[in-house]
């Protein structure tokens, strides 16, 4: 049977009648730390999207004579080893961090929810099949598997959304795999079955939708992950290559020169500091907003 | 219970030898001649073909995966290219260095996490419970090489207190600590995240409990219905996650290694990728992949001791 919920008061406002989006973007608003989230990631990606014209310097354009200059008007976060701007560098950086944790993330979520609805729906040998290779690639720290992926693949940014997409698949698969182990058996699966729904159109209409909560949630989060993930291969020098600037790279080539120019790894662990934080704060509230039982909590 | 044990560690041993042959695929697929990477670009083609041949890399490709199989069972990891040291050596001489690295980070999470996370939920929405959500989202947010930076920053060159780089001697009790305090903290404030959050929320979820109720209803004193009643149920996923977690750490522990220049598996890894040396990143990566099944498999056994409801038939 279907759960009857009494009506929440959000706001001090009883609910009823109001539709259920309607009432989940009222919980999120509700929730400051989540709009705190949302709106940071909304400016960060602005930022990214709007990097030629917000970044002061070429990111690339060298100055000989303005080598490890401090923070000043002209420069606010200084230059780096070769005299190259650091605001504008990570401003451009953004570009690469977010472009890597979106797409790969999404990339993971698409694959790894197709393997793991595969997998629960039709169960028997494909199941094993499918959850074995999962178990495979999680006896994997995801550096790790990440690092091996991208010795073999070799690091540009097509080949790191690809290494990362291959680290957030397994995520994901067992993700699904476990929510639609739940809702299998539910009553309206069990009468789109009985009415002779075919077997895509169920996965699609009636299951995806009713997972997709816990996917979003996951997916914000893990982008996070992915973003990290990226800064920590660019640290070693598995990362998009010199002189495109990442954040991951920057930090690497500050380090060389800590005691003279902090700043430059400052800074840049920073905006990757902010943009996780971003993404795990909205993360944190898209799941309160989609979980009854947390909202107005 | 003894059953469980040996059905548990039979049943890791098919997804073992799985991972053992993806990571013998992995490294025969990676770019570049090992023969080429160990001599240099200007080898002669008859010493190419010469290591080629000592390496067994003339050998066709099952013979090569057999033997490679055979030499893992007996211990052998074979003998790197590059610098001709036998690897298990290697890795027996850093394999402590990531371990303690990665223990100190677990028990630091641990004995901070899990008082920070019964404050927060017994004080639930009081200053406590805010600054513990912003410092545990903040410690889940800052990568571990980052924080080892500035902790460098502030503690080695500011206020040079600590060593900067190395792992010291390790059976050397005060200057391995010297070397270990600064990584195990950039690692260690991951794991408090991680444990202050999942404790809250452990605890969050017992308190509604009708037994914790009951407990409160019959005049219990707060403090033996936290301990008794609350703790030792919350234990449970707290620990179970603890495993999950110390995944996540090892991980994690290799940029820690790399920004402090320790010894350790991830240091070696990643100096086996730069200097193409196949041999002992197929070591390492085996290595890593046999300590993950290791842990899950006992987090699955620490369950049954923890939680007697859980029954091994």
């Amino acid at each position: 049977m279907a759960e009857i919920r009494e009506p929440v008061p959000v706001d001090g406002v009883m609910t009823i009648g109001i539709s259920q989006k309607h009432r989940m973007w009222m919980a999120f608003r509700r929730n400051k730390t989540a709009m705190f989230g949302g709106i940071m990631a909304v400016i960060i990606v602005m930022v990214a999207i709007f990097a030629p014209v917000l970044s002061p310097y070429d990111p690339l354009a060298q100055d000989a004579v303005a080598r490890l200059n401090p923070s000043s008007l002209a420069h606010w976060m200084g230059t780096d080893d070769f005299g190259r701007d650091v605001f504008s560098r990570i401003i451009w950086g953004s570009r690469v961090s977010l472009t890597i944790g979106i797409l790969s993330v999404l990339a993971g979520l698409v694959g790894g929810t197709a393997m793991g609805m595969v997998a629960g729906y039709f169960g028997g040998k494909v199941e094993t099949l499918i959850m074995r290779a999962v178990d495979v690639l999680m006896c994997f720290p995801d550096l790790i598997l990440a690092i091996a992926v991208t010795a073999v693949l070799g690091s540009n940014l097509v080949n790191l959304i690809i290494t990362i997409a291959i680290v957030m698949t397994p995520r994901f698969a067992r993700l699904s795999h476990g929510q639609l182990l739940k809702i299998k058996e539910s009553e309206y699966v069990v009468a789109a079955q009985a009415i002779g729904a075919k077997v895509p159109r169920i996965i699609v209409r009636h299951i995806f939708p009713n997972i997709f909560g816990e996917l979003l949630v996951a997916g914000t989060l893990w982008v996070g992950v992915a973003i990290r993930l990226e800064a920590n291969l660019a640290f070693i020098g598995l990362g998009v290559q010199p002189p495109t600037p990442t954040w991951g790279n920057m930090i690497q080539e500050g380090v060389d020169v800590l005691i003279n120019a902090p700043g430059i790894s400052i800074y840049s662990g920073l905006c990757i500091l902010i943009t996780i934080l971003a993404f795990n704060t909205l993360g944190d509230g898209v799941r309160d907003m989609i979980d009854p039982r947390l909202r107005g909590e | 219970m003894f059953k469980y044990v040996i059905h548990r560690i039979l049943q890791s041993i098919p997804i073992l030898i799985v991972v053992l042959t993806l990571v013998f695929m992995v490294v025969r697929v990676l770019p570049g001649d090992p023969a080429v990477a160990a001599l240099g670009d200007y080898a002669s083609e008859e010493s190419v073909q010469a290591l080629r041949e000592k390496l067994g890399l003339n050998e066709p490709i099952w013979l090569q995966y057999i033997k490679f199989l055979g030499s893992l069972a007996t211990g052998d990891l074979g003998v790197s290219a590059i610098t001709g040291y036998p690897v298990a050596k290697q890795v027996v001489s850093v394999l402590p260095y990531t371990l303690e690295l990665t223990f100190c980070a677990i028990l630091f999470g641990y004995l901070l996490g899990v008082p920070l996370g019964i404050s927060a939920a017994v004080h639930r929405n009081s200053f406590i419970d805010y600054f513990n959500r912003v410092f545990s989202l903040l410690g889940l947010s800052v990568p571990a090489f980052y924080l080892g930076i500035i902790l460098i920053l502030v503690f080695s060159i500011v206020f040079p207190i600590f060593p900067v780089v190395g792992g010291g001697e390790f059976w050397n009790p005060k200057d391995n600590l010297r070397h270990l305090v600064l990584p195990g903290l950039s690692l260690g404030l991951l794991m408090m995240a991680y444990v202050t959050r999942m404790t809250r929320s452990a605890i969050l979820d017992v308190l509604r409990e009708d037994y914790v109720r009951t407990a409160h209803a019959k005049g219990v004193i707060e403090r033996l219905v936290l301990y008794k009643h609350v703790l030792r149920n919350a234990l449970i996923p707290i620990v179970a996650l603890g495993g999950l977690y110390a995944v996540v750490l090892i991980g994690s522990s290799v940029m820690v290694e790399i920004v402090f220049s320790r010894p350790g598996l991830g240091k070696l890894m990643v100096g086996a990728i730069k200097q193409r040396d196949y041999t002992t990143l197929q070591s390492v990566m085996v290595i890593y992949a046999v300590l993950v099944v290791v842990i899950n498999l006992a987090t699955d056994l620490i369950y049954g001791f923890i939680d007697p409801r859980i029954k091994y038939d």
